[in-house]
């Protein structure tokens, strides 16, 4: 088990550096960023030259590379144009935006997994027929129509609640995370409901029945515990989507969290914002992947890991 | 949400307990008599000679006054801390400053903030994007040269004659240098900003009616009613909450909702129920901005006397009317001048001086183009940033536009660039092979503002690289007439030359628009399209 976890980390390494990379060279294959500093005019060469020099845009492109990453093992994500250094941006990006995603991953398990258990067992019922409709539903329609919708109704029909967001506590973050949660909730219950409505007639079910165990023990012990495992794997796959994929959610809501300072970042051109944000992106995809990888042996010990 | 409800106090302890974070960000927002705005994250630190976009001017125009200030109405420069500005020859000005001004922390103005504020603004080893505002100024190549080091600290134009008075020596004759001086570039600095830079620059300190009271970068900044203001402009409320929007739409929605009071920025796709939603709080008011079609005279093909006609042509092909109706919804006004109608009849607007050739006519439009020899290229690629603004709509009903006149499905594009980042750098680095689009947004009301830095031989905005002998001289001649009207109307005629070359096809000129709740009364535009934040009443 260790020496799986240590060959997973290593491999990380590899994954880390090349996606980086990558960032570096598609946000410096846009074009020269200080060109968009001035706004409408151009600014004057001598004082474009020196901010250059400042962000180190003067030199070439690997050796920026190499001295970003050298700076990224001292804890030093560079400065934003604003002046702002990019860790402080985080500080202040990372906490929403995780707080969003809890309350989205929320939603997919509770509401996700219960849906999925309840038509799995009726299959074929109305309750069935009823939830996948809803949920082909939801699959369809963008995002962005279902938050500006929600918005619209709940925000200014019926003034439950407010609009935007201010603060990002939990309690405005709900509808929100909803809305991010709405179309991989759908995959949840339709994910469950398979696997479920497969494992039921399976012999260690129809043994646990026989047994005389009671019926929400085998639902929940036997039954759920072995159903989850694909469940488990989008679920891990989709924390590092959720965040990275923020964007319409939080510009809908006026969440001010990596999504919105990835957008402004682009827009902005600002290689030091993008690249650090996208960075701590793939770590948190990475570290989610590794402990779905170890999940696995909890639901199912017949997994083993050499 | 003004409230601060018993759920959301709970929820911060939890959150405050899960993930470390501050929570609510120092109570609500708004209150008694504050005001609640819309505003987006600056692009620079908010420093006056380095702030070059809306969101940043905003702030200054609250927290600092400078020698002059542009009435908000009329957008006329009038003499704020200035008491008079003299000049016997255009190009010595004597500037003498009033007493009892003050900044918020108590130092008083003198000639020194003004002077070291444009020495540091002006020197290039502190970045300033707007230092070439002090290019008249005497000694700038030698504060800010083109390549290599500065060689000196200070601006040798800018002397210190007496705790309020200054004399400035300009490297070449302006005569409405002082009307220039409304510019923020131009406020005065307190000692703080030198001494202590970062925190001044986390909390900036200014002399105007409003002082920040907290700024958290990226999010929000409060501002309140500095009481001891000696300017004859105090606030009118008790403070302003400028609050970052991540989309123009959701601060509208908030308006709607209640939760916000003043929109600065109403979206487009808003407009066709702005009138009903609001009832009559909507505010559409002429602005000091101008689009305009630019053309590449780096490239040979646009350089031709029949090139020249074909401009014309593509001009009166454009139905400005149409567009600015169904697209715009009358937020824009079709243009006929090259200046805006926020500089009045005698700042130098002159509506119709494009005559016919900003008028739709495609029968004569389709004459004159093949009679110029057809589009350069065979075909018209319209370049323009996708990412802000929305400007494809535009470029492709422009299209659409030269399309129909021409017969030809084909004769016209749009040609998309990804960002505008990329964007200005294609155009700065002269890659343009068509029309480009270029947008004007004055820096102060004045119509050499308008002409100078967009047509003159070589200017900063200049990105056609159009030149004319004659223009550069009727600019010049303006610059040294000491006598206004006699300047304005040499503007003018340089301006026609502008005209009768098609230097640039004029588009439309922008409205500011407004959106806000019942809570507020008195609130208006400035002819930056900036809410005069000071006027406006709460409750």
């Amino acid at each position: 088990m260790a020496r799986y976890v240590a060959r997973r980390l290593l491999q990380m390494i590899p994954v880390f550096l090349g996606s980086t990379l990558l960032i570096f060279l598609m946000v410096n294959v846009m074009g020269d960023p200080i060109a968009g500093l001035c706004g409408e005019r151009a600014c004057d060469p001598a004082t474009a030259a020196q901010l250059k020099r400042e962000f180190g845009l003067d030199k070439p492109l690997w050796q920026q590379y190499a001295t970003y990453m050298g700076n990224l093992f001292t804890g030093d994500f560079g400065t934003a144009f604003n002046g702002q250094k990019v860790t402080e941006l985080m500080g202040s990006a990372f906490p929403v935006t995780i707080r969003l995603t809890i309350v989205a991953i929320l939603f997919e398990i509770v509401i996700g997994v219960t849906l999925g258990v309840l038509t799995g067992l009726r299959r074929g019922r109305p309750v069935d027929t009823g939830v996948l409709l809803g949920t082909l539903v939801v699959i369809s329609v963008p995002t962005f129509v279902t938050g500006l919708l929600l918005q619209l109704l709940l925000g200014i029909k019926w003034q439950w609640i407010s609009p935007s967001v201010r603060y990002g506590s939990f309690d405005e973050l709900i509808v929100p995370g909803l809305v991010l949660a709405s179309v991989s909730l759908a995959y949840v219950t339709r994910l469950t409901r398979t696997s479920i409505a497969e494992n039921k007639r399976s012999d260690y079910v129809r043994t646990a029945v026989a047994k005389g165990l009671p019926r929400h023990r085998v639902i929940v012990r036997h039954l759920l515990r072995n159903s989850l495992i694909p469940v488990v794997t989008f679920i891990g796959a989709d924390i590092g989507a959720l965040m990275g994929g923020a964007i319409v959610t939080e510009r809908i809501f006026n969440i001010h969290g990596v999504g919105f300072q990835l957008y402004q970042g682009i827009l902005r051109q600002n290689t030091q914002t993008v690249v650090g944000f996208v960075t701590v992106l793939v770590l948190v995809f990475l570290v989610a992947n590794l402990l779905v990888d170890l999940l696995y042996a909890v639901l199912d010990p017949r997994i083993r890991y050499a | 949400m003004r409230r601060h409800t018993p759920a959301r106090g709970a929820a911060c302890v939890i959150a405050a307990g899960l993930l470390a974070t501050a929570c609510g960000g120092g109570g609500g927002f708004g209150g008694a008599g504050v005001l609640t705005s819309s505003w987006g994250d600056p692009q620079n630190p908010l420093e006056p000679a380095n702030t070059n976009e809306v969101q940043g001017g905003k702030v200054l125009d609250m927290i600092f006054r400078g020698l002059k200030k542009y009435d908000p109405r009329t957008g006329k420069a009038q003499n704020m801390l200035a008491e008079r500005i003299d000049t016997p020859d255009s190009r010595n000005f004597t500037v003498t400053l009033k007493a009892g001004w003050k900044f918020s922390n108590g130092e008083p103005v003198t000639a020194h903030s003004f002077v070291d504020a444009w020495n540091y603004g002006a020197g290039l080893k502190n970045n300033q994007k707007n230092a070439y505002f002090f290019g008249y100024i005497e000694g700038y190549d030698k504060v800010h040269p083109d390549s290599g080091a500065q060689t000196a600290d200070t601006l040798s134009g800018l002397q210190v004659t007496g705790p309020r008075t200054f004399t400035v020596r300009l490297n070449q004759k302006f005569s409405s240098f002082p009307d220039t001086l409304g510019y923020a570039a131009y406020a005065p600095l307190p000692r703080a900003f030198y001494t202590d830079h970062a925190a001044w620059v986390s909390k900036p300190v200014g002399n105007g009616p409003y002082q920040i009271a907290s700024y958290t970068k990226g999010s929000a900044m409060s501002l309140k009613k500095w009481d001891a203001y000696p300017g004859p402009d105090p606030a009118r409320n008790v403070g302003v909450t400028l609050l970052v929007y991540t989309d123009s739409n959701t601060a509208y929605t908030d308006v709607l909702a209640g939760n916000l009071d003043l929109v600065d920025d109403v979206p487009a796709t808003q407009l066709k129920n702005v009138h009903t939603d609001l009832n009559g709080r909507y505010i559409n008011t002429p602005a000091g901005i101008l689009q305009t079609l630019a053309f590449p005279y780096y490239d040979p093909k646009w350089n031709t006397p029949g090139a020249r006609m074909v401009r014309t042509g593509l001009s009166m092909a454009i139905n400005r009317k149409q567009i600015t109706g169904t697209i715009f919804r009358n937020t824009r006004t079709p243009a006929t001048d090259w200046t805006s109608p926020v500089l009045g009849a005698a700042g130098g607007y002159q509506a119709g001086l494009c005559g016919h050739a900003c008028d739709y006519d495609p029968a004569q439009a389709k004459k004159l183009i093949q009679e110029g020899g057809g589009i350069p290229g065979g075909r018209l690629k319209i370049t323009y940033n996708a990412d802000t603004g929305s400007h494809k709509q535009w470029v492709d009903a422009v299209c659409n536009s030269i399309n129909n006149a021409l017969d030809n499905d084909k004769a016209c594009v749009g040609n998309p660039i990804g960002t505008f980042a990329d964007f200005r750098n294609q155009t700065t680095g002269h890659k343009m092979s068509g029309p480009f689009r270029a947008g004007w947004q004055m820096d102060y009301p004045l119509i050499q503002n308008f002409l100078q830095p967009l047509y003159y031989t070589g200017a900063s905005s200049n990105d056609g690289l159009w030149s004319s002998p004659q223009f550069d001289r009727l600019v010049d001649r303006a610059n040294a007439e000491t006598d206004r009207a006699t300047a304005v109307r040499l503007f003018q005629q340089a301006e026609g030359v502008v005209r009768d070359n098609m230097a640039a096809i004029p588009l439309w000129y922008q409205n500011g628009s407004a959106g806000y709740t019942a809570r507020l009364s008195h609130v208006a535009l400035n002819p930056f399209s900036v809410p005069v934040y000071n006027e406006i009443k709460v409750g």
